[in-house]
């Protein structure tokens, strides 16, 4: 057991996997000698070999193409995107390719992959160092989504990520890289994909969430309970595939329900657990789902703490529902 | 010689002085045969279109010479990223007609199990024959990848990447030739400049000097080969090939030939080829070529090409009827294949399926007809 950061984790989830498997390989844009533009890959180069942690060109499509190609071919790529903003050129590869391979082969070729890439807000990185873009990616069939909250998870997630025999989009919410620390288990663990994680037992209202929306809702649900309103807090974890049940039963229980992202509300993840509920659970709520998100704007700069949900607007939110 | 000055082994009297294919006699007929069933699955494939049996198909005349000169360089244990036009190197590598077939009816026994449109080819027995997508251009860094694979586990296998010239307009080829160049990987880049990219002629696609010379700024040498030669696009492959396999990195190569047909069976070439430029190119039938040649070492007769192509024939029509016997795949493959597991919300969306199909009876088939 070690205490760590979001970022140590990670960094310490792709030494365990490259130390057991030599199929694994790192690489992306600065990942090689530098480590990083934010050291998730430090220490790689030099104990692994340049073969296998590698600088490449600065082309989001190369990394991702060749990264299809080496997994088809036996190896398990875990690719590096310097950010989640920086994508879409890589979106084809993504979407039309590592996502459907197993499908349109019938099974023949498949796509154990990883690609990994820091995604949110919380950094005033302006409209293109900030975005969460996890609703493009869940609308996705093939793809599996995953986005980690804690030091505990983010290693877990990711170990369990790689062994995966499809591929994986692991999000990591930057402004959570050295904000949150946490006990670390040595050595290889997994935490299974497609498991929600209790965050907080209340049963008052229930607040769905994930990445760095989950510690903006405890904070939140410390001041509900200050206003004697227990809220309980649901970290997704992995939101494709989703937990549903996880999800509803959890719902049913307070039958008050608030989901929380970052991203543009249209569209956004949170309509799809709204939807599930309203499909699946209508007759055990007590009022509206209430979403708060990110606006239906670009990412501003200079008032990002604005467009970005705080505590202030879920415990509103939570206050909303709970009153109703 | 300029880099655009394509290379050619076979004369127009199909002689070749002084060339050594290094292939046996059989081996030179087995090409020969190879580009014979190729017209013939074409053939077939016209007549079932037209009459409605199967949806789509892709016309390979005219780039028989190409595809089958350069499928000769290649080992079983290679990997083949092809085009959807490429039929001859899945033929000469002894992926049969009835499997291809199957993946044109889209019946239980594709190995995509009726979830591509016809020609999307995926095997991986006996060759490598990575799963063929629409998009453009999206295997060539692929190959790349699978190519760095070989070279990390020492391999001296090769990836090869087929495409056309509209092709190299693709995010993909850039990303492609590039990481190939940086990384030395063992691939091999054949751009078959056929001249059209469905309607689109060459000078639409580029202003460069050809497509070889695309592969210089990357630092990956090119070359361009007379297309509708076959021992010119082998003999050009198999310097490639072993570049690739003795370290030396990526080649590529640029086979001028020229596509007699349609861009799919859906199209009308009629209406935007020049008729001048298709009785050029006519003139210099790849297939005619190889029989010139052949006939020079007493390998052809026309007795024995025409009982060949009527073997051909009467093969590719029986898998033809093979495959129309063979029925649609169940309704449970809509769901599987999509993860290893089948995770809980496709199990629900595909028991939702079948419970409909049980009380309200199943989907009425559409017609749909492919534009393209």
């Amino acid at each position: 057991m070690a205490n760590m950061t979001l970022i140590q984790a990670v960094n310490d989830g792709l030494k365990t996997a490259m130390r057991t498997d030599e199929s694994v390989l790192v690489f992306g844009e600065d990942v090689g000698p530098k480590g990083g533009v934010f050291l998730a890959t430090e220490g790689l180069t030099s104990e692994f070999g340049e073969r296998r942690c590698f600088d490449t060109p600065l082309s989001e499509d190369g990394i991702v193409g060749t990264a299809v190609g080496m997994a088809i071919n036996g190896l398990k790529p875990v690719a590096e995107i310097q950010f989640q903003d920086f994508i879409f050129p890589a979106f084809d590869q993504i979407v039309s390719e590592a996502a459907k391979f197993r499908y349109r082969s019938g099974g023949l070729y498949t796509v154990p992959m990883v690609i990994r890439t820091p995604y949110g807000g919380g950094i005033r990185g302006g409209l293109y160092h900030s975005q969460s873009g996890e609703a493009y990616f869940c609308h996705t069939p093939g793809l599996k989504v995953v986005i980690p909250s804690n030091p505990h998870d983010a290693k877990g997630l990711l170990l369990a990520s790689i062994a995966d025999p499809d591929p994986v989009l692991f999000l990591e919410p930057k402004a959570l890289y050295r904000a949150v620390k946490g006990e670390v288990p040595d050595g290889h663990y997994t935490v299974d994909l497609s498991t929600l994680r209790t965050a907080r037992e209340g049963s008052d209202v229930t607040v769905f969430c994930y990445g760095a929306m989950v510690p903006v809702c405890m904070q939140a649900a410390e001041r509900a309970a200050e206003l004697g309103i227990e809220a309980q807090i649901m970290d997704l974890r992995t939101l494709m595939p989703l937990d549903e049940e996880g999800v509803l039963e959890a719902a049913k229980r307070t039958g008050r329900v608030v989901v929380v992202h970052e991203a543009p509300r249209f569209c956004g993840y949170g309509a799809e657990i709204s939807a599930l509920i309203a499909e699946h659970a209508i007759e055990y709520m007590e009022a509206p789902v209430a979403r708060v998100t990110g606006f239906d704007t670009p990412f501003p700069n200079t008032l990002e703490h604005h467009y970005l949900p705080d505590d202030r607007r879920v415990l509103d939110a939570i206050e909303h529902v709970h009153n109703y | 010689m300029k880099l655009t000055d394509p290379l050619t082994v076979i004369a127009p009297d199909g002689s070749t002085p002084g060339h050594d294919p290094k292939l046996s006699d059989d081996e030179l007929v087995y090409c020969y045969r190879t580009m014979l069933r190729v017209r013939a699955f074409d053939d077939t494939c016209m007549k079932l279109q037209r009459s409605g049996r199967i949806g789509f198909s892709i016309p390979n005349r005219g780039i028989e010479a190409t595809q089958v000169g350069a499928a000769s360089a290649l080992r079983k244990t290679d990997w083949l990223f092809p085009s959807y036009r490429d039929f001859g190197m899945a033929l000469y590598h002894g992926i049969t007609s009835l499997e291809m077939m199957n993946n044109m009816y889209g019946n239980a026994a594709d190995t995509s199990k009726g979830r591509q449109m016809p020609v999307h080819f995926g095997f991986t027995d006996p060759i490598k024959w990575v799963s063929i997508s629409s998009p453009i251009g999206t295997h060539i860094p692929q190959a790349v990848g699978a190519a760095y694979a070989m070279q990390y586990r020492g391999e001296d296998h090769v990836a090869l990447a087929s495409f056309g010239d509209g092709g190299t307009s693709s995010l993909g080829f850039h990303s492609g030739l590039n990481f190939a160049g940086v990384w030395k990987a063992p691939v091999v880049f054949l751009c078959q400049n056929n001249g059209w990219a469905i309607s689109c002629p060459s000078e639409k696609q580029t202003a460069s000097q050809g497509y070889a010379i695309k592969g210089r700024a990357y630092g990956v040498p090119g070359i361009v080969v007379d297309g509708n030669d076959l021992l010119a696009v082998r003999q050009a492959m198999l310097e490639a090939v072993d570049r690739a396999r003795t370290g030396g990195g990526p080649t590529i190569i640029e086979a001028v030939t020229f596509r007699m047909g349609g861009h799919s069976t859906s199209d009308d070439p009629t209406k935007y080829v020049p008729k001048e430029e298709l009785e050029a190119w006519a003139a210099k039938d790849p297939v005619a070529r190889f029989e010139r040649y052949l006939e020079g070492r007493g390998l052809w007769t026309k007795e024995h090409a025409e009982a060949m192509y009527a073997e051909a024939m009467e093969e590719i029509g029986a898998a033809a009827r093979k495959a129309e016997d063979t029925p649609a795949p169940g309704l449970e493959t809509i769901f599987s294949d999509v993860f290893e597991e089948v995770p809980e919300h496709l199990r629900k969306q595909g028991q939702a399926a079948f419970d409909l199909a049980s009380r309200k009876g199943d989907a009425a088939g559409g017609g749909g007809e492919f534009p393209l």
